[in-house]
Formats: structure tokens, sequence, C-alpha cells
């Protein structure tokens, strides 16, 4: 049995993990992250009118931003029409934002991107274009080829969301360190197990 | 005449290191015959965020007691990965802090160059953080070293190749390729995967494992 109620925008949706209900009243919350670097093409791409309008629209209540050491502050709003917006720098409870998202939004670092996906929260990961040696591209694509995850561009952003298929997602099996193990110990000669 | 006997005695000298160095090449990549099967002491490089998380999933499927006592190194600029790794130790000896004292060290490390240094102030801080590492290695003379690409590694790991070419102490390289690369190896990776310093090279990405084949492919360990 899922249970099935009426979204903001008017279509049905399933009450996915993460989703909430308060007082009959749904939440669904939509956490950014960057992770400990300064990322401000993103959080003004999620700040942006017409990304905030597609969240919306899609039935997600709350937008969450964890900004790092940016300077560009978002615009808070108690979602008086819209979606209800706030923002930090730093917290210790990145944990709990991420389990009680329904959407995270996160840079391309690879800790970010595998926590959320053991949570197995739908993630859209927005490359930044301005790093020097920005290898993190190559993780966030493989994995998106992989159809784990979506991978985005601060400017396509609104494209990536609109677009947004959550029963495309195929969901991540975490992996393990065993086979390492298993040739570590081969070659110092330790049993294997 | 006597300069021909101090070339000659040169050209000898340089090709007896050099047929050391390529002994000990040969027989750092082929497994220890290890008979006593004794724990070892390893040094585990840490680096920030990710390759902290990855490097303690690898610990976590290691014995314990095989691989002890245990010295964790980060960079001086790095606060969180040490932090990490007390608090895995702190959980493995179920908070008894005396006994974490006794199986594992923190310690922290110069780095060469930070970001956005200056190259010539880098040729100083260089210096220092060799000679660092240099005074952390002869301390530990570790047997096993892990250690999965943050810069910091490559000091320690020429500095333990020159210590197996010296005989002063044999150490076994594992170098693990972080998740995030899937289609080149990272600077550190490369140099010790070049160099042939690495006694075993593990990448996460089948296509690396296509490119480097040395390289041993496990799969991702997140």
């Amino acid at each position: 049995f899922t249970p099935v109620l009426q979204g903001v925008s008017g279509c049905i949706i399933k009450l996915g993990m993460g989703d909430s209900e308060v007082g009959g009243k749904l939440t669904r919350m939509v956490f950014v992250t960057v992770g400990t670097t300064s990322f401000d093409a993103l959080v003004r791409a999620v700040d942006t009118e017409q990304v905030k309008q597609i969240l919306y629209a899609r039935g997600y209540t709350h937008l969450l931003i964890q900004m790092g050491r940016g300077t560009y502050n978002p615009t808070k709003s108690h979602g008086e029409d819209g979606l209800v917006v706030d923002y930090f720098s730093f917290s210790s409870s990145i944990a709990d934002h991420l389990k009680s998202a329904s959407l995270v939004i996160s840079h391309a670092g690879s800790g970010s991107i595998f926590e959320t996906l053991r949570l197995g929260k739908p993630l859209i990961v927005v490359v930044n274009e301005d790093l020097m040696d920005n290898h993190q591209i190559e993780l966030a694509e493989e994995l998106a080829e992989r159809k784990h995850l979506y991978c985005a561009r601060p400017q396509t952003l609104h494209q990536t969301i609109e677009s947004l298929n959550l029963e495309s997602i195929i969901p991540y099996t975490p992996g393990d360190a065993k086979p390492v193990a298993a040739l570590i110990n081969r070659f110092l000669g330790f049993p294997e197990d | 005449m006597d300069s021909s006997v101090t070339i000659a005695t040169v050209i000898l000298s340089i090709s007896l290191i050099l047929s050391r160095i390529l002994y000990v090449i040969y027989w750092s990549g082929r497994p220890l015959r290890n008979k006593s099967l004794g724990p070892v002491s390893t040094l585990i490089v840490l680096g920030s965020g990710g390759h902290t998380a990855e490097m303690l999933n690898v610990l976590s499927v290691l014995q314990k007691d095989l691989f002890s006592p245990r010295f964790y190194i980060a960079a001086a600029t790095d606060n969180m990965s040490l932090q990490k790794a007390r608090t895995y130790e702190n959980q493995l000896a179920d908070k008894n802090e005396a006994e974490v004292d006794k199986i594992a060290q923190f310690m922290q490390i110069y780095r060469s160059r930070e970001v956005g240094q200056s190259y010539f102030t880098s040729v100083w801080t260089t210096l220092i953080a060799t000679l660092h590492a240099l005074w952390l290695m002869i301390k530990i003379r570790p047997q096993v070293i892990l250690c999965n690409g943050p810069g910091t590694c490559i000091p320690l790991c020429l500095i333990a190749f020159i210590f197996k070419v010296l005989g002063i102490r044999w150490s076994s390289i594992f170098y693990v390729e972080s998740i995030a690369r899937v289609k080149r190896l990272s600077l550190s990776g490369l140099i010790l995967y070049k160099l042939y310093v690495a006694d075993q090279f593990f990448v996460q990405w089948p296509q690396l494992q296509r490119i480097y084949p040395r390289a041993h492919y496990v799969g991702c360990l997140m």
C-alpha cells in the first residue's frame, strides 16, 4: 500500500522515502549541498525563480541550501506562495538533512554522492565547471550513465529538474572493500578472509 | 691512471645501485614469502573528504590484529581526517582510550605546497616537508603502507622505496586509486604506478584497468 496524496500542484504524488506528513500537510524537502567547497554558481542556480517554480510545480514544498564557503546568500522565504526556502553554511547534521530530503542536489564530491546514494535518495549532481582540475565530472557522468543519478551544470539545472523521472533511477548497490582486503592479505601471506 | 680508477669506481657504483633498484622493483610486485605471519606495522596515509571515507572502508575489512600497530598520517592543514580515524579507532577499542594509544598513533605532516602558494616559497616548504616525511619514516619504518591518493603520500612512498633500496626496511606499498578517478589516474597514482613504487595498485573502475594493465580492478569501495 502506497499512500497517495493530492499534491500542491494538483497532480497525484506517491509518498516516497523522505516525504513526511506533519499535521496533515505534506513536506517534501529539496536539500542542496556543496560540502566544504564554495559553489556560488549552484546556489545562484537553485535561487532562481525558474528553478524554484519548477520544484514547487513538481510538488516539493521546502528548499534547504547548505552553501559552504560560498558568499552568495539566497533569498529566504516562508513559503507564502511557493517554496519555503532556508539556508546555512555548515552543519554537523548533514546526514540528518540528507535523510529527511526527498530530493538531493549536490556538488560532485564523492563523499556527498555516495552518502546520498546509500540512502537511496534521488540525486542531481551539479558539476562545478570553475574548478581547475575537474576530474569530478568523470565520476558524476559515469554514475549518470549507469542511471544511479542525474548529472547537470548550473545553467542546465532547471531542464534536468523538469525532465526528472524518478522511476528511471536504478538504485545503487553499495560496493565493498573485501576484494581489496583479500588481495592485500594474499600478498602479505595472511589468511584471505 | 688515477682518473681511470675513479671512473671505473663511479661506473661500478652506479651499476651496483641500478641493479639494486632493479632488484627492488622486481621483488616489490611479488607476494611476500611471509613465514612468520606476525602482525605488521602499518602506515595509513589519509586525505580529505572522500579519500578518508574510502580508506576507513578498506581498514574496516582488514584484520586489525594483523595490521598493528597502525600509524595514521594526514596533512597538517587537514583537521578532519585524523579526527575521523581517531573516532574509528575508539570504536574498535570500545572507547578504551589507553588501549587505542598502544595500537594506533596519529600524526600530521607538512605539505610541500598549499593551494595558491607561490613557486618560489614552495622550494623551501618542499624541503621542509621532505625532511619531515623522512623523520616520520625513520621513526615509523612501516612494514605496510596503505594510501589512496592525497599528495602527501608521494614523499612517504618514495622514502619507503629508498629504504628498500638501502636495505633499511622492506615495506609493501598498497595504493588504492580513488573512486572519483574513472578515466584517468590522479597525479599521485600516476607517479606511483609509473615509477613501480606501489607493490600493488588497485583501481575501482574497469576502464582504468584497461589502460593500466598492472593495476588490479577491485570494484567500487563505496
